[in-house]
């Protein structure tokens, strides 16, 4: 399945991108792509459990399943004020 | 309710004259504008905007949360303070600047830093909340103090180009904890200070702010509740995210654990570990003054400087002979460096390097001290020459 994964704040930085498209698994979860993710870029592992995610603009949990199509988006938190 | 609603004078009908002939706000709508109150957190990038639509708008009372000095690096996004203000309390300036916007509305100023112990009696006197701090141990104190005490939050933040808006604390709707159950590690989030943020975005995520209280105040349109607003100014694009009430939420859920205020600091991790680091450094000689650096300069015998700032920033001033590999790099780059020769590792303020100083120790490297106060302390005591930022 194909998913769009769009990233904000300083994720996007860190991938160096604000969108990009992957292919998952079946049974894949807004989890599990995070990990692949983070695997591909180090740095995004240390926001893991500071994150918030939504998917088709939905917010989502990590154990969320996925489906073709999907857009999941992950949000660090800022503050900025 | 609206019998006792205050009236408006001629005065103020001429004034908001393009209130009343909506019918949507009408007269009655602004008596509610004048008989309601918001209390903004922090005079800063958000606050400046929204106290200033707010005032405008006649919102009757507004208070300000702040205990911070105005410096020129505010001017390029706090409109509410001008150049003439650089050096005044931002309550004092802030102050001036809404009356003089509107002498009928009253302005309310407390010059103390937000705390578990003032909150609610800060809060109480108000319907609205807004917060534009600009830190997350705040963040989160405004958040449970506002749930506990059933008042509306009118959230804003910004990140360099992007912003974040939304109305928490409602009955209904979800709160920040909701969103965000748990705060990141100190040293995570860039600050604007250490981040940088474009002037004009804490005008709009400002103003959003400010438009939703008046909503909220005025009981007109649809407020932003339940769901969260993203903006990036780089592209000039606005996307919503849906985001509901957590049944297990700590603090709004079903069976809250956070039933009264907590310390926020250690929430955040922001106090232990803060004291832990200065007292471990300051103890272990892991620290060098911008003095000694001089000193050591000057003998001619300077140890290695790395600068871990970003590009842009070394532009702006750095201390001679310093290298260059921001914070981000040196996990692949610190093999150009020597283990075991003496390095100085500094950036704008001192933390950033020492989260340097602390990856490179644990790699291995022995002799990495930390630039006190970073480039700042440098231009301060050594060279004035250079600009500051
Ligand atoms: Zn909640």
């Amino acid at each position: 399945m194909r998913v769009t994964v769009r990233l904000f704040a300083r994720l996007r930085e860190i991938a160096g991108t604000a969108e990009l498209t992957r292919t998952v698994e079946a049974g894949a979860t807004v989890g599990s792509l995070w990990k692949d993710l983070a695997r591909e870029h180090a740095a995004l592992a240390q926001y893991e459990r500071s994150i918030s995610s939504a998917v088709n603009a939905d917010y989502a949990r990590m154990d969320r399943p996925l489906a073709d199509g999907d857009e999941v988006a992950f949000l660090p938190p800022v503050s900025g004020g | 309710m609206s019998s006792t609603l205050p009236d408006l004078s001629n005065e103020e009908i001429k004034r908001y004259s393009r209130h009343l002939i909506m019918p949507e706000v009408g007269v009655d709508g602004q008596r509610r504008l004048k008989g309601g109150s918001v209390l903004c957190i922090g005079a800063g990038g958000l606050g400046s905007p929204a106290a200033m639509y707010l005032a405008a708008a006649g919102v009757g009372r507004i208070g300000i949360v702040d205990f911070d000095v105005v410096d020129y690096s505010n001017l390029q996004r706090q409109i509410i303070h001008g150049t003439p203000d650089v050096g005044r309390s931002k309550l004092v300036s802030a102050k001036d600047r809404l009356l003089a916007l509107n002498p009928h509305i009253q302005v309310d100023t407390y010059e103390e830093a937000l705390s578990s112990e003032n909150a609610f009696r800060l809060f109480e006197p108000y319907d609205v909340i807004l917060d534009g701090t600009d830190n997350f141990p705040t963040r989160y104190l405004v958040n449970d103090a506002c749930v506990l005490l059933g008042k509306p939050n009118t959230y804003g933040s910004i990140f360099r180009f992007e912003g974040q808006a939304s109305v928490f604390g409602m009955k209904k709707g979800p709160c920040y904890r909701c969103l965000y159950p748990e705060p990141p590690p100190p040293g995570l989030v860039p600050s604007c200070a250490e981040g940088g943020v474009l002037g004009v975005l804490p005008g709009v995520i400002g103003v959003i702010q400010a438009t939703e209280a008046i909503k909220l105040l005025t009981g007109v349109g649809e407020p932003l509740v339940g769901r969260f607003l993203l903006y990036d100014a780089l592209k000039m694009r606005f996307r919503e995210l849906k985001v509901p009430k957590d049944p297990d939420c700590p603090v709004c859920g079903t069976h809250p654990t956070v039933t009264t205020l907590i310390d926020y600091e250690q929430f955040c991790g922001v106090r232990p570990a803060a004291e832990a680091s200065v007292v471990s450094v300051a103890s272990n000689g892991f620290e060098i003054t911008s003095v000694e650096l001089k000193q050591r300069i000057d003998k001619g015998q300077p140890p290695r400087i790395v600068d871990v700032r970003e590009p842009n920033e070394f532009q702006i001033n750095r201390i001679p002979g310093a290298e260059l590999i921001p914070l981000g790099e040196l996990p692949r780059r610190y093999a150009e460096l020597d283990a075991t020769e003496e390095l100085v590792v500094m950036c704008k303020m001192g933390g950033r390097s020492a989260k340097a100083a602390d990856f490179l120790r644990s790699v291995g490297f022995t002799r990495v001290l930390n630039l006190k106060g970073g480039v700042l302390d440098w231009v301060d005591k050594v060279d004035p020459s250079q600009p500051k930022y």
